[in-house]
């Protein structure tokens, strides 16, 4: 379990977090120059606390009051730092070994995992930067780290390469004990991968807790983005229809959607933004919408212009709308009242296999 | 062939070698610890430490050797001290022309090899710890290895310099046949002689050759290990 609780003041900029975290993915959120890289430089010890505890299990990082700074190679982090950082005069191979600790057993089953077989004899200036940011997460992982921190480790690829990124960072979530720091702007891959989420923002800690939680939590749309920020769920694969589409079971009700790839009954994490939900009091039969949830409003979250985040609950599934004021004032919405969220199969998006409970 | 050179050349050729070379050894580890120090280090004192590095290149070099001569001559207070209790004299020796030509080179050398050190990618150095490295093996697999370049052209001019110092030598240490009388000295001496053409001309030919392989050779390693670093 990882521990922090810091401060860090420089001229200009200041930083406060304090956060628990587990095995799993925790996305560090936040735009650019909210302090998120400044926080896993302090995890890894680059970068040292004016105040604080960080503690890794029962390992003490930094104890501002016990006078405890362990150096930056005692920590054992794995670090993935947004460019690759391969030592240009070391081949690719000896830069996957380059650690004092590194897992040689591990060596082909990461080497397959990342598909390096081919540029383990090449020059790191030979590769482009998608294998070099691969060879950068092999090094990394190889070195037996007790816990991974990655700063937006897929900016630099191309889309075919995030996306099998991500499926391996999907595992590597699932069968891990060990905890991940993932710094990202990006609200699609920490829909997708995240456990936990951090907000930062201007060097304040926002919130931090489990992801699709704080996703549907409306008083941190802002920060995640009135357009793109929206619900994440869990449900489980029913079937694959022959139209195309891909039937899953929620807790709110069946979800339709453009045909995913998994296997029947695994659990899959689907987004759906806010402002592509409508709300109705009443179930719409007669409509080309496919996806209707019934849930009851358990928030409604007035923001500072016309419009307003609705959030409608089932069990623990929770699903956000964004509708406008007036429409409030029109359907006489209140708290509690039972309501239908209809969307089309089109505005769900794949998040990816769900992290393991 | 060698046998039919003037022995004085010989002579000259033979201690100005042995001047450069010893010059160039005892000061590459000094130059880099002093580079590292003022690249990378932050440490009160660090701008006399670079203004004092850097005198020589600015101050006529005869101003240096009297300066040596005034600091460690055989009547001054640490030429005497250093005499009497470890037994080490500079002045009108050969040791005392290394020193000359070491003092002089030595801000070259420094330079050189600070630019390599500053060009290093600080994040390479991280990544490194963070991989586990420890501070030496830190600069042993990745920083030495990134500055070998900045190292061998510091070397190289060191070298050149410590074979051509004439000011600060002629001064400190006079010009004694088979002591002190490095090539440098030896053509200004041999200019002075009616009918010694012959030798100054050997001495120039052997001065400038050696100059020129030292930067070819320079060159062509230069090259193998730009191949290496980057393209």
């Amino acid at each position: 379990m990882l521990d922090i609780d810091i401060k860090v003041n420089r001229t200009g900029f200041h930083l406060s977090a304090a956060f628990r975290t587990n095995a799993g993915i925790t996305a560090i959120f936040g735009p650019s120059g909210s302090g998120k890289t400044t926080l896993i430089n302090c995890v890894a010890g680059l970068v040292q606390p004016d105040q604080g505890v960080i503690r890794l299990g029962d390992r003490t990082f930094y104890d501002r009051t016990k006078s405890i700074n362990s150096a930056v190679p005692k920590r054992r982090v794995g670090y993935i730092f947004q460019n690759p950082r391969l030592f240009p005069h070391l081949s690719v191979e000896r830069n996957l070994m380059y650690s004092v600790t590194s897992r040689r057993d591990m060596f082909d089953q990461v080497v397959d995992l990342l598909d390096l077989l081919d540029l383990l004899q090449r020059w790191p200036r030979h590769l482009s930067g998608g294998e070099q940011q691969r060879v950068a997460i092999g090094r990394a992982l190889l070195s037996d780290p007790q816990i991974l921190l990655m700063d937006e480790p897929l900016s630099a690829l191309d889309r075919t390469r995030r996306d099998g990124i991500l499926n391996y960072l999907e595992k590597l979530r699932d069968q891990t004990d060990m905890p991940i720091l993932y710094v990202s702007h990006d609200l699609d891959e920490v829909a997708r991968l995240a456990n936990q989420i951090v907000v930062l923002d201007k060097g304040q800690m926002i919130a931090a807790g489990d992801s699709e939680r704080l996703l549907s939590d409306p008083s941190l749309l802002p920060h995640f983005g009135l357009h793109q920020g929206g619900s994440v769920i869990s449900a489980r694969i029913r079937a694959h229809h022959s139209e195309g589409l891909t039937e899953l079971d929620s807790e709110a009700g069946r979800l339709f959607l453009p045909r995913i790839i998994g296997e029947i009954d695994e659990m899959h994490r689907v987004q759906i933004r806010a402002s592509d939900v409508i709300l109705s009091t009443q179930p719409i039969d007669q409509i080309t919408a496919l996806n209707q949830l019934t849930g009851q409003i358990e928030t409604i979250h007035l923001g500072g212009g016309p419009g307003a985040a609705v959030i409608l609950r089932k069990g623990d599934t929770r699903l956000m709308a964004r509708v406008t004021q007036k429409s409030l004032q029109h359907l006489r919405l209140k708290v509690g009242q039972t309501c239908h969220a209809i969307f089309k199969a089109t505005a769900i998006k794949s998040a990816g296999r769900a992290p393991r409970q | 062939m060698i046998t039919g050179l003037p022995p004085e050349v010989l002579q000259a050729l033979a201690l100005s070698l042995r001047v450069a070379i010893w010059a160039t050894i005892v000061s590459l580890p000094l130059g880099l610890l002093v580079a590292y120090a003022l690249a990378r280090w932050s440490f009160w004192g660090k701008g006399l430490l670079n203004g004092l590095v850097h005198l020589p290149l600015v101050l006529p070099p005869v101003v240096t050797g009297y300066a040596l001569l005034l600091m460690l001559g055989p009547n001054a207070f640490v030429g005497r001290w250093l005499a009497d209790s470890f037994g080490i004299i500079f002045a009108f020796r050969w040791t005392g022309a290394v020193l000359a030509a070491g003092i002089m080179a030595f801000p070259l050398m420094v330079r050189s090899i600070r630019l390599s050190i500053e060009a290093v990618d600080q994040g390479l150095e991280q990544a490194a710890a963070t991989l586990g490295a420890s501070r030496l093996r830190c600069f042993m697999t990745i920083t030495l290895p990134m500055i070998l370049p900045g190292i061998l052209a510091g070397t190289v001019l060191t070298f050149a310099k410590a074979m051509g110092e004439f000011g600060a030598t002629i001064t400190f240490v006079a010009s004694i046949p088979g002591e002190t009388q490095t090539i440098p000295s030896a053509i200004y001496a041999f200019l002075q002689v009616p009918g010694a053409e012959q030798i100054v001309y050997w001495l120039v030919i052997f001065s400038a050759s050696i100059a020129l392989l030292a930067v070819l050779i320079s060159e062509v390693i230069a090259r193998k290990l730009a191949k290496r670093l980057a393209d």
